[in-house]
């Protein structure tokens, strides 16, 4: 069973295109990592899973993504309910200028019905998200301090944290340890390879090591181009395609 | 030979700018002290008393008998119909500076941000004929009031004069909160709306504030507008539908009639330092928010 399908998707910026009929398949619960070359559209694609490339007017897009089985491009489909459902991470640890503790109840205010945000619902949900992201001993003395006082990773972390409390399934991260230290990202691809099986993880990366320590599957783009995918060990030592032998040998070396 | 004459241009550019820079500063100083000498033979008067111009509302500068210098009622009059004024022109001017910023498509939004532009253009002699031909008459066909132009009517001319500055200043501090807040807002689900009301309204709060405050400042200096339409009785308004008479609109109808050096001449430069002063720190508190926005 697939998480995320995409059939012929193409995207134009305005004239520019910046993605060429991608067909791609991610493989629900599993963890997929998009490599290539800077400018190859990696953020885009990714940032087509939740449509908020939307945000862009000139933006437009042909083709189709099915989430769990489903054409997120249908009319009925609610940009909500898809955005609870596909969680996003950024290349920049971007927390909500408020405390530690409404960043990661944000959600659930928007979204749960007024019986389940009561306090102590509320209060457990921060507990819950920030042990699942390795947070709660470190911060469970200053939930109502400013998130943006933090480090960098612990940022990074509490915006995975806020993200769990709406029970996503698959969780889109774009270079997420782009702005971290290696203990840092060392820490971060920990938890990513803790959610197999829980959560399907779609990941940005342009550090081949990271896909490799991480991912069971990768897929090499191109200019815009699906260049080629699969499992991530084959695709590093015995790519198929030449563009993706010259790539992977030229970042491995 | 050539060379020095270069230097020499430069040196005079740079002194020309820089005199263009600090000018600013200096005709403020200038103008302040120019009043401040206009009022200041008040000290030695006998017929004035500072308690009188602040505590009594009785201004019969021209009175051959008993002359009174109160401004009581002005200073009323100024604040009221200030104030009045926000209460309609805050909302509708952050209203209008969130649908231009997070609402609006780009083409769209160009064209409302020239017109809000246009608004602020319109000289206040024409608000003033707005105010006695268009919304003086609507307020006493929809109001009990038997005529137009009092408190409420200047409030409305100076909240619509006002709004350009409050849409325009907030825009800005809409504008000037990081892109990656509403991409988190909107990632974890949330419409415009939410990610505007939970997200950018307090991100931008202190940039919000001054646009207000210097709104406040707009109006609270206006002089033609209040004067053409606000009824210029000097009275303590108990209504929104009293007639008011502004400090600003005083010193416009009575400066030109008071003989120089007179003391009614006098005390209306007085005013006029208290004017400034109210504006002084009207801006100087919105210079200080923004200041505390930048530092955080
Ligand atoms: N908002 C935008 N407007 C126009 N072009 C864009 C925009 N965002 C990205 N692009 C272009 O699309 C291409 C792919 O960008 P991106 O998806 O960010 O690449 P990657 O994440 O792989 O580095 C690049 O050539 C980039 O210049
Ligand atoms: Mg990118």
């Amino acid at each position: 069973m697939n998480a995320i399908e995409t059939c012929q998707l193409s995207l134009w910026y305005g004239t520019f295109q910046a993605l060429k009929g991608i067909t791609l398949e991610v493989e629900q619960g599993g963890i997929t990592a998009l490599i290539g070359p800077s400018g190859c559209g990696k953020t885009t694609l990714l940032r087509c899973c939740n449509r908020i490339n939307e945000r862009i007017p000139s933006v437009r897009t042909t083709g189709e993504i099915q989430i769990l089985g489903k054409n997120i491009y249908d009319a009925d489909v609610s940009l909500l309910e898809l955005r609870k459902l596909a969680g996003m991470v950024f290349q920049r640890p971007n927390p909500l200028p408020m405390s530690i503790y409404e960043n990661i109840v944000f959600g659930m205010r928007l979204h749960a019905p007024p019986e389940e945000r009561t306090r102590a619902v509320l209060d457990q949900a921060v507990e819950k998200a920030l042990t699942g992201t390795g947070l709660w001993d470190d911060l469970k003395d200053k939930l109502h301090t400013p998130a943006i006082s933090l480090q960098l990773e612990q940022q990074q972390k509490l915006c995975i944290a806020r993200l769990l409390p709406l029970q996503p399934e698959i969780i889109l991260m774009d270079e997420p340890c782009a702005a971290l230290d290696i203990a840092g990202t060392e820490s971060i691809e920990q938890l990513i390879r803790s959610w197999k099986g829980v959560y399907t993880t779609l990941i940005v990366t342009h550090n081949m090591a990271q896909a490799r320590r991480v991912s069971s599957h990768s897929a090499f783009m191109l200019s815009g181009e699906l260049v080629e995918n699969g499992l991530t060990e084959p695709l590093f030592t015995q790519p198929k395609d030449p563009r993706t032998a010259e790539y992977v040998s030229g970042h491995l070396a | 030979m050539w060379r020095r004459w270069r230097k020499l241009k430069e040196a005079f550019i740079e002194a020309l700018i820089r005199l263009c820079g600090i000018s600013a500063t200096i005709f403020v100083v200038g103008i302040f002290l120019f009043v401040c000498r206009e009022a200041f033979p008040l000290r030695h008067n006998p017929d004035f008393h500072l308690t009188e111009f602040f505590l009594s509302i009785q201004w019969y500068p021209t009175s051959e008998i008993t002359k009174r210098y109160g401004v009581l009622a002005m200073i009323a009059g100024t604040f009221s119909v200030t104030l009045l004024s926000m209460l309609m022109a805050a909302p509708l001017g952050l209203g209008a500076a969130i649908y231009i910023s997070e609402f609006c498509a780009p083409r769209p939004r160009e064209i409302l941000k020239v017109l809000v532009e246009l608004l602020a253009a319109i000289p206040s002699v024409v608000w003033g004929f707005a105010g006695l031909t268009i919304t003086s008459r609507l307020i006493v066909r929809f109001t009990s009031a038997d005529v137009g132009v009092n408190l409420l009517n200047g409030a409305v001319l100076l909240a619509l004069m006002s709004v350009p500055i409050i849409v325009s200043l907030a825009e800005d501090a809409f504008k000037a909160v990081p892109d990656s807040y509403r991409e988190a807002a909107i990632a974890l689900g949330a419409t415009r709306w939410q990610t505007t009301w939970r997200v950018l309204l307090p991100a931008a709060r202190n940039g919000l504030t001054a646009a207000v405050l210097l709104g406040f400042g707009r109006a609270i200096g206006e002089t033609m507008a209040v004067l053409m339409a606000s009824g210029h009785a000097i009275t303590i308004p108990h209504s929104v539908l009293d007639p008011v008479r502004t400090l600003t609109a005083n010193i416009a109808a009575e400066l030109g009639e008071a003989p120089a050096e007179s003391t009614h001449y006098q005390v209306l430069f007085l005013t006029g330092v208290l004017l400034f002063l109210i504006t002084f720190v009207v801006n100087l508190s919105a210079g200080l928010v923004i200041r505390r926005e930048r530092r955080s």
